[in-house]
Protein backbone atom coordinates (compact mmCIF):
# COMPACT_ATOMS: atom_id res chain seq x y z
CA UNK A 1 0.00 0.00 0.00
CA UNK A 2 2.66 2.52 0.98
CA UNK A 3 4.87 1.73 -2.01
CA UNK A 4 1.87 2.10 -4.32
CA UNK A 5 1.04 5.38 -2.64
CA UNK A 6 4.57 6.65 -3.29
CA UNK A 7 4.32 5.59 -6.92
CA UNK A 8 1.01 7.38 -7.46
CA UNK A 9 2.11 10.50 -5.58
CA UNK A 10 5.34 10.55 -7.61
CA UNK A 11 3.40 10.25 -10.85
CA UNK A 12 0.99 13.07 -9.93
CA UNK A 13 3.75 15.38 -8.78
CA UNK A 14 5.81 14.64 -11.89
CA UNK A 15 2.85 15.55 -14.08
CA UNK A 16 2.47 18.75 -12.06
CA UNK A 17 6.17 19.57 -12.42
CA UNK A 18 5.89 19.20 -16.18
CA UNK A 19 2.51 20.84 -16.73
CA UNK A 20 2.76 23.48 -13.94
CA UNK A 21 -1.03 23.88 -13.86
CA UNK A 22 -1.24 24.23 -10.09
CA UNK A 23 1.69 26.63 -10.09
CA UNK A 24 0.47 28.92 -12.86
CA UNK A 25 -3.29 28.65 -12.35
CA UNK A 26 -4.26 27.59 -8.84
CA UNK A 27 -1.61 29.58 -7.00
CA UNK A 28 -2.28 32.91 -8.75
CA UNK A 29 -6.00 32.51 -8.13
CA UNK A 30 -5.33 31.96 -4.42
CA UNK A 31 -3.16 35.08 -4.17
CA UNK A 32 -5.68 37.02 -6.24
CA UNK A 33 -8.44 36.02 -3.84
CA UNK A 34 -6.48 37.67 -0.99
CA UNK A 35 -6.45 40.90 -2.98
CA UNK A 36 -10.17 40.57 -3.69
CA UNK A 37 -10.91 40.00 0.01
CA UNK A 38 -9.04 43.22 0.75
CA UNK A 39 -11.18 45.03 -1.85
CA UNK A 40 -14.31 43.64 -0.22
CA UNK A 41 -13.30 44.62 3.31
CA UNK A 42 -11.64 47.95 2.61
CA UNK A 43 -8.01 48.97 3.02
CA UNK A 44 -7.98 49.44 6.80
CA UNK A 45 -5.05 47.43 8.18
CA UNK A 46 -6.72 46.63 11.44
CA UNK A 47 -9.80 45.08 9.80
CA UNK A 48 -7.68 43.06 7.43
CA UNK A 49 -5.36 41.81 10.15
CA UNK A 50 -8.22 40.63 12.34
CA UNK A 51 -9.90 38.84 9.42
CA UNK A 52 -6.59 37.47 8.09
CA UNK A 53 -6.73 33.88 9.50
CA UNK A 54 -10.22 33.28 8.13
CA UNK A 55 -9.41 34.78 4.73
CA UNK A 56 -6.20 32.77 4.52
CA UNK A 57 -8.03 29.50 5.15
CA UNK A 58 -10.85 30.47 2.83
CA UNK A 59 -8.26 30.87 0.09
CA UNK A 60 -6.76 27.48 0.97
CA UNK A 61 -10.23 25.90 0.98
CA UNK A 62 -11.07 27.10 -2.50
CA UNK A 63 -7.63 26.11 -3.71
CA UNK A 64 -8.32 22.61 -2.38
CA UNK A 65 -11.33 22.38 -4.66
CA UNK A 66 -9.24 23.50 -7.63
CA UNK A 67 -6.35 21.20 -6.74
CA UNK A 68 -8.57 18.13 -6.41
CA UNK A 69 -10.33 18.99 -9.64
CA UNK A 70 -6.95 19.14 -11.33
CA UNK A 71 -5.87 15.93 -9.61
CA UNK A 72 -8.76 14.05 -11.17
CA UNK A 73 -8.64 15.88 -14.48
CA UNK A 74 -5.33 14.16 -15.12
CA UNK A 75 -7.06 10.82 -14.54
CA UNK A 76 -9.77 11.59 -17.07
CA UNK A 77 -7.54 11.06 -20.09
CA UNK A 78 -8.36 8.23 -22.43
CA UNK A 79 -8.13 4.91 -20.63
CA UNK A 80 -6.26 6.40 -17.68
CA UNK A 81 -8.69 5.12 -15.08
CA UNK A 82 -8.79 1.70 -16.63
CA UNK A 83 -5.02 1.68 -16.78
CA UNK A 84 -4.83 2.57 -13.13
CA UNK A 85 -7.38 -0.11 -12.25
CA UNK A 86 -5.71 -2.73 -14.40
CA UNK A 87 -2.25 -1.99 -13.02
CA UNK A 88 -3.02 -3.98 -9.90
CA UNK A 89 -2.18 -1.05 -7.64
CA UNK A 90 -3.93 -1.20 -4.28
CA UNK A 91 -6.91 1.26 -4.28
CA UNK A 92 -5.89 2.40 -0.81
CA UNK A 93 -2.46 3.16 -2.27
CA UNK A 94 -4.02 5.19 -5.08
CA UNK A 95 -6.02 7.17 -2.52
CA UNK A 96 -3.04 7.85 -0.27
CA UNK A 97 -0.85 8.73 -3.24
CA UNK A 98 -3.28 11.18 -4.75
CA UNK A 99 -4.04 12.70 -1.35
CA UNK A 100 -0.31 13.06 -0.65
CA UNK A 101 0.24 14.80 -3.98
CA UNK A 102 -2.62 17.22 -3.30
CA UNK A 103 -1.29 17.80 0.23
CA UNK A 104 2.19 18.56 -1.14
CA UNK A 105 0.76 21.08 -3.60
CA UNK A 106 -1.33 22.69 -0.87
CA UNK A 107 1.73 22.92 1.38
CA UNK A 108 3.67 24.84 -1.27
CA UNK A 109 0.64 27.01 -1.91
CA UNK A 110 0.32 27.83 1.76
CA UNK A 111 3.92 29.00 2.01
CA UNK A 112 3.43 31.42 -0.87
CA UNK A 113 0.03 32.48 0.43
CA UNK A 114 1.50 33.14 3.84
CA UNK A 115 4.23 35.32 2.34
CA UNK A 116 1.60 37.22 0.34
CA UNK A 117 -0.52 37.73 3.41
CA UNK A 118 2.40 39.00 5.47
CA UNK A 119 3.09 41.58 2.79
CA UNK A 120 -0.48 42.56 1.95
CA UNK A 121 -2.21 42.35 5.34
CA UNK A 122 0.73 43.13 7.60
CA UNK A 123 0.29 40.24 10.02
CA UNK A 124 2.99 38.45 12.00
CA UNK A 125 3.06 35.01 13.51
CA UNK A 126 3.34 35.01 17.26
CA UNK A 127 3.50 31.26 17.79
CA UNK A 128 4.97 29.67 14.69
CA UNK A 129 4.82 26.04 15.86
CA UNK A 130 1.07 26.22 16.48
CA UNK A 131 0.42 27.60 13.00
CA UNK A 132 2.66 24.91 11.54
CA UNK A 133 0.96 22.01 13.36
CA UNK A 134 -2.50 23.38 12.55
CA UNK A 135 -1.51 23.76 8.89
CA UNK A 136 -0.13 20.25 8.75
CA UNK A 137 -3.26 18.64 10.22
CA UNK A 138 -5.62 20.83 8.23
CA UNK A 139 -3.76 20.11 4.98
CA UNK A 140 -3.97 16.36 5.60
CA UNK A 141 -7.70 16.62 6.28
CA UNK A 142 -8.37 18.85 3.26
CA UNK A 143 -6.37 16.61 0.95
CA UNK A 144 -8.02 13.41 2.23
CA UNK A 145 -11.61 14.66 2.07
CA UNK A 146 -10.95 16.49 -1.20
CA UNK A 147 -9.49 13.38 -2.83
CA UNK A 148 -12.45 11.28 -1.71
CA UNK A 149 -14.95 13.68 -3.24
CA UNK A 150 -12.76 14.21 -6.27
CA UNK A 151 -12.93 10.48 -6.94
CA UNK A 152 -16.65 10.50 -6.30
CA UNK A 153 -17.34 13.16 -8.91
CA UNK A 154 -14.59 12.16 -11.34
CA UNK A 155 -15.89 11.18 -14.75
CA UNK A 156 -19.22 12.93 -14.26
CA UNK A 157 -20.13 15.55 -16.81
CA UNK A 158 -21.24 17.94 -14.10
CA UNK A 159 -18.16 17.50 -11.90
CA UNK A 160 -17.01 21.14 -12.00
CA UNK A 161 -20.25 22.34 -10.49
CA UNK A 162 -20.98 19.32 -8.33
CA UNK A 163 -17.64 19.04 -6.52
CA UNK A 164 -17.83 22.38 -4.66
CA UNK A 165 -21.36 21.63 -3.46
CA UNK A 166 -20.30 18.23 -2.19
CA UNK A 167 -16.97 19.09 -0.66
CA UNK A 168 -17.31 22.59 0.81
CA UNK A 169 -19.85 21.75 3.56
CA UNK A 170 -17.74 18.76 4.55
CA UNK A 171 -14.63 20.94 4.76
CA UNK A 172 -16.42 23.62 6.79
CA UNK A 173 -15.15 22.29 10.17
CA UNK A 174 -11.56 22.53 8.87
CA UNK A 175 -12.07 26.14 7.86
CA UNK A 176 -13.52 26.88 11.26
CA UNK A 177 -10.92 25.06 13.32
CA UNK A 178 -7.89 26.10 11.26
CA UNK A 179 -8.94 29.77 11.28
CA UNK A 180 -9.39 29.72 15.06
CA UNK A 181 -6.09 27.91 15.57
CA UNK A 182 -4.29 30.44 13.36
CA UNK A 183 -6.03 33.25 15.11
CA UNK A 184 -4.51 31.90 18.32
CA UNK A 185 -1.11 31.57 16.67
CA UNK A 186 -1.24 35.16 15.40
CA UNK A 187 -2.41 36.75 18.63
CA UNK A 188 -0.42 34.54 20.97
CA UNK A 189 -3.39 33.05 22.81
CA UNK A 190 -1.87 29.60 22.49
CA UNK A 191 -4.27 27.59 24.65
CA UNK A 192 -7.28 28.74 22.60
CA UNK A 193 -5.49 27.81 19.42
CA UNK A 194 -4.27 24.44 20.67
CA UNK A 195 -7.78 23.33 21.60
CA UNK A 196 -8.74 23.55 17.90
CA UNK A 197 -6.18 20.91 17.03
CA UNK A 198 -8.68 18.53 18.64
CA UNK A 199 -10.95 19.11 15.65
CA UNK A 200 -8.24 19.13 12.98
CA UNK A 201 -6.53 15.93 14.14
CA UNK A 202 -9.62 13.69 14.26
CA UNK A 203 -10.92 15.18 10.98
CA UNK A 204 -7.72 14.23 9.16
CA UNK A 205 -7.63 10.78 10.79
CA UNK A 206 -11.29 10.00 10.05
CA UNK A 207 -11.11 10.98 6.39
CA UNK A 208 -7.81 9.18 5.83
CA UNK A 209 -9.29 5.99 7.26
CA UNK A 210 -12.54 6.35 5.27
CA UNK A 211 -10.53 6.93 2.12
CA UNK A 212 -8.41 3.83 2.68
CA UNK A 213 -11.52 1.70 3.29
CA UNK A 214 -13.94 3.13 0.70
CA UNK A 215 -11.66 4.02 -2.21
CA UNK A 216 -11.91 0.48 -3.61
CA UNK A 217 -15.71 0.53 -4.04
CA UNK A 218 -15.44 4.08 -5.34
CA UNK A 219 -13.02 3.11 -8.12
CA UNK A 220 -15.31 0.24 -9.11
CA UNK A 221 -18.21 2.67 -9.35
CA UNK A 222 -16.31 5.11 -11.55
CA UNK B 1 -34.83 -8.09 -1.14
CA UNK B 2 -37.75 -8.04 -3.54
CA UNK B 3 -39.90 -5.06 -4.39
CA UNK B 4 -43.04 -7.18 -4.17
CA UNK B 5 -44.32 -5.95 -0.78
CA UNK B 6 -44.43 -2.34 -1.85
CA UNK B 7 -44.76 -2.14 -5.61
CA UNK B 8 -47.91 -3.60 -6.98
CA UNK B 9 -50.67 -2.06 -9.01
CA UNK B 10 -51.58 0.26 -6.19
CA UNK B 11 -50.18 1.25 -2.84
CA UNK B 12 -50.09 -1.62 -0.35
CA UNK B 13 -52.55 -1.64 2.51
CA UNK B 14 -50.03 -0.97 5.28
CA UNK B 15 -48.83 2.19 3.57
CA UNK B 16 -52.43 3.42 3.36
CA UNK B 17 -53.00 2.60 7.01
CA UNK B 18 -49.86 4.42 8.10
CA UNK B 19 -50.78 7.39 5.92
CA UNK B 20 -54.26 7.55 7.39
CA UNK B 21 -52.92 7.20 10.94
CA UNK B 22 -50.44 10.00 10.21
CA UNK B 23 -53.22 12.23 8.94
CA UNK B 24 -55.45 11.56 11.95
CA UNK B 25 -52.68 12.06 14.53
CA UNK B 26 -51.50 15.23 12.79
CA UNK B 27 -55.04 16.62 12.77
CA UNK B 28 -55.37 15.72 16.45
CA UNK B 29 -52.05 17.44 17.22
CA UNK B 30 -53.20 20.57 15.42
CA UNK B 31 -56.49 20.59 17.32
CA UNK B 32 -54.86 19.97 20.70
CA UNK B 33 -52.01 22.34 19.98
CA UNK B 34 -54.12 25.24 18.76
CA UNK B 35 -57.29 24.99 20.82
CA UNK B 36 -57.07 22.66 23.80
CA UNK B 37 -53.69 23.44 25.34
CA UNK B 38 -53.26 26.68 27.28
CA UNK B 39 -50.87 29.45 26.21
CA UNK B 40 -47.54 29.59 28.05
CA UNK B 41 -47.03 32.07 30.90
CA UNK B 42 -43.91 33.59 29.35
CA UNK B 43 -44.17 32.81 25.65
CA UNK B 44 -47.91 33.10 25.23
CA UNK B 45 -49.26 31.56 22.05
CA UNK B 46 -45.77 31.23 20.64
CA UNK B 47 -45.31 28.13 22.75
CA UNK B 48 -47.62 26.29 20.39
CA UNK B 49 -44.68 25.92 18.01
CA UNK B 50 -43.31 23.43 20.50
CA UNK B 51 -45.75 20.80 19.25
CA UNK B 52 -44.35 21.14 15.75
CA UNK B 53 -40.73 22.25 15.77
CA UNK B 54 -39.07 19.55 17.93
CA UNK B 55 -40.96 16.67 16.28
CA UNK B 56 -39.95 17.94 12.83
CA UNK B 57 -36.34 18.24 13.94
CA UNK B 58 -36.48 14.74 15.42
CA UNK B 59 -37.70 13.30 12.11
CA UNK B 60 -35.11 15.15 10.01
CA UNK B 61 -32.00 14.94 12.12
CA UNK B 62 -32.38 11.55 13.76
CA UNK B 63 -34.86 9.36 11.91
CA UNK B 64 -34.23 10.38 8.32
CA UNK B 65 -30.49 10.88 8.31
CA UNK B 66 -29.93 7.97 10.69
CA UNK B 67 -31.92 5.66 8.42
CA UNK B 68 -30.07 7.00 5.37
CA UNK B 69 -26.68 6.33 6.96
CA UNK B 70 -27.70 2.83 8.05
CA UNK B 71 -29.06 2.02 4.58
CA UNK B 72 -25.91 3.32 2.90
CA UNK B 73 -23.79 1.16 5.17
CA UNK B 74 -25.92 -1.92 4.51
CA UNK B 75 -25.67 -1.27 0.78
CA UNK B 76 -21.90 -1.04 0.89
CA UNK B 77 -21.57 -4.18 2.95
CA UNK B 78 -21.34 -6.96 0.38
CA UNK B 79 -23.53 -9.47 2.22
CA UNK B 80 -26.51 -7.15 2.38
CA UNK B 81 -25.96 -5.34 -0.91
CA UNK B 82 -29.29 -4.77 -2.61
CA UNK B 83 -30.92 -1.90 -4.44
CA UNK B 84 -33.53 -1.95 -1.67
CA UNK B 85 -31.09 -0.22 0.67
CA UNK B 86 -30.03 2.25 -1.97
CA UNK B 87 -33.61 3.31 -2.66
CA UNK B 88 -34.43 3.43 1.02
CA UNK B 89 -31.44 5.72 1.62
CA UNK B 90 -32.48 7.97 -1.27
CA UNK B 91 -36.08 8.16 -0.11
CA UNK B 92 -35.17 8.95 3.46
CA UNK B 93 -32.57 11.57 2.53
CA UNK B 94 -35.10 13.31 0.35
CA UNK B 95 -37.74 13.34 3.07
CA UNK B 96 -35.02 14.30 5.57
CA UNK B 97 -33.98 17.32 3.52
CA UNK B 98 -37.57 18.55 3.40
CA UNK B 99 -37.93 18.13 7.16
CA UNK B 100 -34.52 19.70 7.73
CA UNK B 101 -35.62 22.78 5.77
CA UNK B 102 -38.88 22.82 7.76
CA UNK B 103 -36.87 22.61 10.99
CA UNK B 104 -34.97 25.73 10.00
CA UNK B 105 -38.12 27.50 8.81
CA UNK B 106 -40.16 26.79 11.95
CA UNK B 107 -37.12 27.64 14.07
CA UNK B 108 -36.80 31.00 12.35
CA UNK B 109 -40.51 31.69 12.80
CA UNK B 110 -40.03 31.00 16.48
CA UNK B 111 -36.76 32.87 16.78
CA UNK B 112 -37.94 36.12 15.26
CA UNK B 113 -40.60 36.97 17.90
CA UNK B 114 -38.85 35.37 20.90
CA UNK B 115 -35.20 36.31 20.26
CA UNK B 116 -35.86 39.27 17.96
CA UNK B 117 -33.79 37.85 15.09
CA UNK B 118 -34.45 35.42 12.29
CA UNK B 119 -31.07 33.88 12.58
CA UNK B 120 -28.33 33.63 15.17
CA UNK B 121 -24.98 31.86 14.91
CA UNK B 122 -25.99 29.45 17.58
CA UNK B 123 -24.26 26.07 17.44
CA UNK B 124 -27.43 24.09 16.89
CA UNK B 125 -28.70 26.37 14.15
CA UNK B 126 -25.40 26.46 12.35
CA UNK B 127 -24.93 22.71 12.33
CA UNK B 128 -28.52 22.14 11.19
CA UNK B 129 -27.99 24.52 8.28
CA UNK B 130 -24.73 22.80 7.29
CA UNK B 131 -26.47 19.46 7.45
CA UNK B 132 -29.07 20.69 4.98
CA UNK B 133 -26.35 21.66 2.49
CA UNK B 134 -24.51 18.37 3.04
CA UNK B 135 -27.53 16.30 2.13
CA UNK B 136 -28.54 18.63 -0.71
CA UNK B 137 -25.19 17.59 -2.17
CA UNK B 138 -26.24 13.96 -1.84
CA UNK B 139 -29.45 14.66 -3.75
CA UNK B 140 -27.53 16.56 -6.44
CA UNK B 141 -25.20 13.59 -6.85
CA UNK B 142 -28.20 11.32 -7.12
CA UNK B 143 -29.64 13.33 -9.97
CA UNK B 144 -26.57 12.67 -12.11
CA UNK B 145 -27.68 10.06 -14.60
CA UNK B 146 -25.87 6.75 -14.23
CA UNK B 147 -26.37 3.04 -14.20
CA UNK B 148 -28.42 2.17 -11.06
CA UNK B 149 -25.65 0.02 -9.54
CA UNK B 150 -23.00 2.66 -10.16
CA UNK B 151 -25.21 5.41 -8.83
CA UNK B 152 -26.10 3.32 -5.79
CA UNK B 153 -22.47 2.71 -4.89
CA UNK B 154 -21.50 6.32 -5.46
CA UNK B 155 -24.39 7.62 -3.41
CA UNK B 156 -23.85 5.14 -0.59
CA UNK B 157 -20.24 6.30 -0.26
CA UNK B 158 -21.34 9.95 -0.40
CA UNK B 159 -24.03 9.36 2.20
CA UNK B 160 -21.60 7.71 4.54
CA UNK B 161 -18.90 10.38 4.18
CA UNK B 162 -21.51 13.07 4.78
CA UNK B 163 -22.84 11.29 7.84
CA UNK B 164 -19.37 10.96 9.37
CA UNK B 165 -19.04 14.72 9.08
CA UNK B 166 -22.11 15.32 11.25
CA UNK B 167 -20.48 14.86 14.69
CA UNK B 168 -17.38 16.79 13.59
CA UNK B 169 -19.51 19.68 12.38
CA UNK B 170 -21.50 19.55 15.59
CA UNK B 171 -18.54 19.62 17.96
CA UNK B 172 -16.65 22.24 15.99
CA UNK B 173 -19.53 24.69 15.96
CA UNK B 174 -20.25 24.07 19.63
CA UNK B 175 -16.64 24.92 20.43
CA UNK B 176 -16.70 27.82 18.03
CA UNK B 177 -19.56 29.32 20.00
CA UNK B 178 -18.28 28.62 23.48
CA UNK B 179 -14.71 29.64 22.75
CA UNK B 180 -15.49 32.56 20.54
CA UNK B 181 -18.39 34.38 22.10
CA UNK B 182 -18.97 32.86 25.48
CA UNK B 183 -21.83 30.52 26.22
CA UNK B 184 -25.03 31.47 24.50
CA UNK B 185 -28.16 31.92 26.54
CA UNK B 186 -30.33 31.31 23.54
CA UNK B 187 -31.85 28.11 24.64
CA UNK B 188 -34.98 26.99 22.86
CA UNK B 189 -35.64 24.19 25.31
CA UNK B 190 -38.89 23.88 27.18
CA UNK B 191 -39.29 24.97 30.71
CA UNK B 192 -38.85 21.92 32.92
CA UNK B 193 -42.38 22.04 34.24
CA UNK B 194 -44.80 21.36 31.48
CA UNK B 195 -48.54 21.25 31.76
CA UNK B 196 -50.14 17.81 31.45
CA UNK B 197 -52.07 18.45 28.25
CA UNK B 198 -49.02 20.14 26.73
CA UNK B 199 -46.85 17.11 27.41
CA UNK B 200 -49.40 14.80 25.82
CA UNK B 201 -49.77 17.03 22.78
CA UNK B 202 -46.01 17.16 22.32
CA UNK B 203 -45.82 13.37 22.56
CA UNK B 204 -48.63 13.06 20.04
CA UNK B 205 -46.75 15.45 17.75
CA UNK B 206 -43.74 13.12 17.79
CA UNK B 207 -45.94 10.11 17.00
CA UNK B 208 -47.78 11.97 14.23
CA UNK B 209 -44.70 13.20 12.42
CA UNK B 210 -42.97 9.84 12.76
CA UNK B 211 -45.97 8.24 11.06
CA UNK B 212 -45.93 10.91 8.37
CA UNK B 213 -42.22 10.23 7.87
CA UNK B 214 -42.76 6.46 7.48
CA UNK B 215 -45.57 7.09 5.03
CA UNK B 216 -43.57 9.58 2.96
CA UNK B 217 -40.54 7.30 2.79
CA UNK B 218 -42.71 4.34 1.72
CA UNK B 219 -44.39 6.38 -1.01
CA UNK B 220 -41.09 7.89 -2.12
CA UNK B 221 -39.50 4.44 -2.23
CA UNK B 222 -42.29 3.20 -4.46
CA UNK B 223 -41.84 6.17 -6.80
CA UNK B 224 -38.13 5.36 -7.00
CA UNK B 225 -38.83 1.78 -8.06
CA UNK B 226 -41.47 2.83 -10.56
CA UNK B 227 -39.20 5.54 -11.98
CA UNK B 228 -36.39 3.03 -12.54
CA UNK B 229 -38.84 0.69 -14.20
CA UNK B 230 -40.35 3.39 -16.41
CA UNK B 231 -36.85 4.49 -17.38
CA UNK B 232 -36.03 0.98 -18.57
CA UNK B 233 -39.35 0.62 -20.38
CA UNK B 234 -38.99 4.00 -22.01
CA UNK B 235 -35.62 2.94 -23.38
CA UNK B 236 -37.21 -0.23 -24.71
CA UNK B 237 -39.97 1.63 -26.48
CA UNK B 238 -37.62 4.24 -27.95
CA UNK B 239 -35.31 1.51 -29.20
CA UNK B 240 -38.20 -0.30 -30.81
CA UNK B 241 -39.31 2.90 -32.52
CA UNK B 242 -35.83 3.61 -33.87
CA UNK B 243 -35.55 0.04 -35.13
CA UNK B 244 -38.88 0.40 -36.85
CA UNK B 245 -37.70 3.63 -38.50
CA UNK B 246 -34.60 1.88 -39.80
CA UNK B 247 -36.71 -0.95 -41.13
CA UNK B 248 -35.18 -3.50 -38.78
CA UNK B 249 -37.62 -6.18 -37.72
CA UNK B 250 -38.35 -6.09 -34.00
CA UNK B 251 -38.78 -9.57 -32.51
CA UNK B 252 -41.80 -8.69 -30.37
CA UNK B 253 -43.84 -5.69 -29.46
CA UNK B 254 -42.66 -3.61 -26.47
CA UNK B 255 -43.60 -5.20 -23.16
CA UNK B 256 -46.80 -3.86 -21.66
CA UNK B 257 -46.31 -2.08 -18.37
CA UNK B 258 -47.40 -4.89 -16.11
CA UNK B 259 -44.27 -5.50 -14.14
CA UNK B 260 -40.87 -6.97 -14.80
CA UNK B 261 -38.85 -5.71 -17.71
CA UNK B 262 -36.74 -8.03 -19.81
CA UNK B 263 -33.99 -6.55 -21.90
CA UNK B 264 -34.13 -7.34 -25.56
CA UNK B 265 -31.07 -8.73 -27.39
CA UNK B 266 -28.57 -6.03 -28.36
CA UNK B 267 -29.61 -3.65 -31.05
CA UNK B 268 -28.46 -4.55 -34.56
CA UNK B 269 -27.95 -0.83 -35.20
CA UNK B 270 -24.63 -0.42 -33.45
CA UNK B 271 -23.70 3.00 -32.05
Amino acid sequence: MWRDALLVAGKDLRIELRSRVALWQVLPVAVLSLVLYAFALGPVRHTLASAAPGLYWLAVLFSTVLATQRSFAIESGEGTRDGLRASGIDPAGVFLGKAAAVAAELAVLQVVLWAAMTVLFGVHLHTAWLALVASLLATLGLAAAGTLYGALSAGLRVRETLLPLLVLPVLAPVLLAASRAWSGALSGSVSDGVSWLRVLGPFAAVYLVIGIVLYGPLLEAG
Amino acid sequence: MSDAPIVGRSRPVWVRVVGLAGLVTTALTVWLGLWVTPPDQKQGNLVRLVYLHPPIAWVALYLAFGLAALSSLLYLWRRTRSLFWDRLAAASVEVGVVFNALTLATGMLWGRPSWGVWWTWDARLTSTALLLVLFLGYLALRRVPADPEVRAKRCAVAGLIAFVDVPIVHFSVVWWQTLHQGATVLNADLSPTIHGSMAWTLLLGFVALTLVFVWMVAVRYRIEVLADRTGAEHLEISLAERWAEGGVAVPTAPAPSNGSVELRPPSPVGQ
